[in-house]
């Protein structure tokens, strides 16, 4: 990739007691990515974003923003960073406005620009027009998220790191956020650890996994794809006897294995195969499941595994290891 | 420095909304004026060695032990426990200006408060119908004595409230370490004195030390007038001690 490198981490461990919260993580994330941060309770997301962010060190290793030593240039990478934490720690007893104000005058914008940035930030987290004088123990929880992205995005921050930002949040709360992570999308270098790996999905150029405070997985969603479940899943919908259809590949001699089967009602199930082969080819299918006795086809369709199947072979992969 | 002011803006901003510091506010003005309504009553039954203002700053521990407390517990332990302490640490804003707008902002209402006890010899001189003529209320040696002690002293035990209120999330238990600390600190030093009177040698370096911890003994000399600059060391460097200490506390959680 040609763009610069905004994030570096190279060997990064950080030791609880004598607990590795993480070990040895090493990654790159480039100017204008949207990376999504994966991983189970505990796996060191977290204790990784806050190294980054400035506010923890780490044991061994080196990490770099903008270029920036994170330990040698705590107060110049927190410049560079934009950083909502898990939780969202807000004082409660400000009004949305003045918390706002009070952040960027921390944040040494110039007093001059400061009304300007805080209505900036307001108005792209909706909260200007809608809870800006609100005291914010008042407010719902999105609209307490959007207080803390908001303050996040306060400076045009170069990277911007979001742990959990829509923990708590609806559908259309959630939506929103997305929308707001993609308008941040190349300007911006973005961040963003979350559960919900629907919306990582929909939102990231790439994916991180960490498990048990190691990386275990990096890229793409194709090339993790590529990486933990390669064969493709084959899903046929019938209405019948499961077995005729089964004993019917087997006589064609495709290379299908049973991987699950859904009960649904009236006898309608529906039977996943691995396909080895990896072909996406429907016609020797199609002529072993024709006319067949007592088992009636009602739908094919190939299945690409999405996020949450890749995240769990990722993390199942390395539990295995760790066990092993 | 505009991060500092702006902190100091905001601490003190939280300080006005905070119930506690009313109800410390509250408590103090009313102890003390009882205190020196108490103090005027017996100078008026029989003339009295020491004025009524050097009795009543040597008074000073009373409203202190419940007063710094109070001021300060909420500081850091509050913000540790929301958590909003780790939010202000992910600003481009140094460590020791994060402390030094929590102690600032506590000392400034600290002296503000202590600054209206001026009214009371102010309201006796003028409002009593006898004055009280053998004793001059508005000595302004003593005063501004009295007011030195309590300004410079005070440095010393808002930054032990700080420091207490650093080693936990609880306001309940910094409140209490603070009075335990400023007990043994104001109490301690001169029962020490009091105890080590007939062992040790007045020459020796042990009793210079102790008498030189002794805030009695500072109280004494400010509110004669006489204004010593080694109290002045002792305090400035005590504080310094324990503001150092509330910053590496802070620092070592990361």
């Amino acid at each position: 990739m040609d763009k610069p490198v905004s994030i570096s981490v190279n060997n990064l461990s950080r030791k609880f007691g004598k607990v590795w919260a993480i070990k040895n993580i090493s990654f790159e994330i480039h100017k204008g990515e949207i990376v999504g941060f994966l991983g189970p309770n505990g796996a060191g997301k977290s204790t990784t974003m806050r190294i980054l962010g400035g506010l923890q060190n780490g044991h061994t290793g080196f990490a770099s923003v903008c270029g920036l030593s994170v330990a040698e240039n705590s107060i110049g990478i927190k410049r560079k960073i934009g950083f909502m934490q898990e939780n969202n720690p807000l004082p409660e007893e400000l009004r949305v406005s003045e918390y706002l104000k009070l952040r960027a005058e921390l944040k040494e914008i110039p007093a001059s620009k400061l009304s300007e940035e805080v209505r900036r930030v307001m108005d792209l987290c909706d909260l200007f027009r809608t809870a800006r004088r609100k005291i914010i123990r008042t407010l719902s929880k999105g609209f307490k998220q959007r207080v803390g992205i908001a303050d996040a995005l306060i400076g045009e921050p170069d990277i911007i790191i979001l742990d959990e930002p829509t923990i708590g949040l609806d559908p259309h709360q959630i939506q929103g956020i997305r929308t707001l992570i993609d308008s941040l999308r190349g300007s911006h270098t973005v961040l963003i650890s979350s559960h919900i790996l629907s919306e990582i999905e929909k939102s990231c150029d790439r994916v991180i996994i960490l498990n048990n405070g190691r990386l275990v997985a990096m890229g793409t969603k194709s090339e993790l794809r590529e990486s933990f479940i390669p064969e493709n899943q084959l899903s046929i919908t019938i209405k019948g006897d499961s077995n005729v259809l089964i004993h019917s590949f087997e006589n064609a001699q495709l290379k299908l294995e049973l991987a699950d089967t859904i009960d649904f009602e009236d006898g309608i199930q529906e039977l996943r195969f691995n396909r080895a082969d990896n072909t996406q080819d429907m016609g020797p299918i199609l002529k072993a499941s024709n006319s067949l006795n007592n088992c009636q086809i009602l739908g094919i369709n190939f299945i690409k595994p999405d996020l949450e199947s890749i995240f769990l072979a990722a993390t199942k992969r390395s539990w295995e290891d760790v066990r092993t | 420095m505009r991060q500092l002011t702006t902190l100091i803006r905001h601490e003190i901003r939280l300080l006005f909304i905070s119930p506690p510091v009313y109800i410390a506010a509250v408590t103090f003005l009313m102890l003390m004026g009882f205190i020196y309504w108490a103090i005027l009553r017996s100078l008026s039954i029989e003339p009295q060695d020491l004025s009524a203002n050097v009795q009543f700053f040597s008074l000073f521990w009373l409203p202190v032990f419940f007063l710094v407390p109070l001021l300060t517990m909420r500081s850091l332990a509050a913000e540790k426990n929301n958590a909003t302490l780790e939010a202000l640490f992910s600003t481009p804003v140094p460590r020791i200006f994060i402390v030094l707008s929590k102690f600032l902002s506590a000392y400034f209402l600290y002296i503000a408060l202590w600054s209206l006890t001026v009214f009371f010899p102010f309201f006796g001189d003028s409002l009593l119908v006898n004055k009280l003529s053998e004793q001059s209320l508005m000595n302004f040696a003593e005063l501004i004595g009295g007011l030195t002690f309590i300004a410079i002293s005070g440095l010393l035990f808002i930054s032990i409230g700080i420091f207490t209120s650093s080693l936990t999330r609880s306001q309940l238990v910094a409140a209490m370490l603070s009075f335990t600390l400023l007990f043994i600190f104001c109490i301690g030093a001169q029962q020490l004195e009091y105890a080590s009177y007939n062992y040790i040698n007045a020459d020796s370096f042990f009793y210079d030390a102790i008498q030189y911890i002794n805030v009695f003994r500072h109280l004494e000399d400010f509110s004669l007038g006489i204004l010593d600059t080694r109290p002045f060391i002792f305090y400035l460097s005590a504080t310094w001690l324990f503001l150092s200490l509330t910053l590496s506390n802070i620092e070592s959680k990361s």
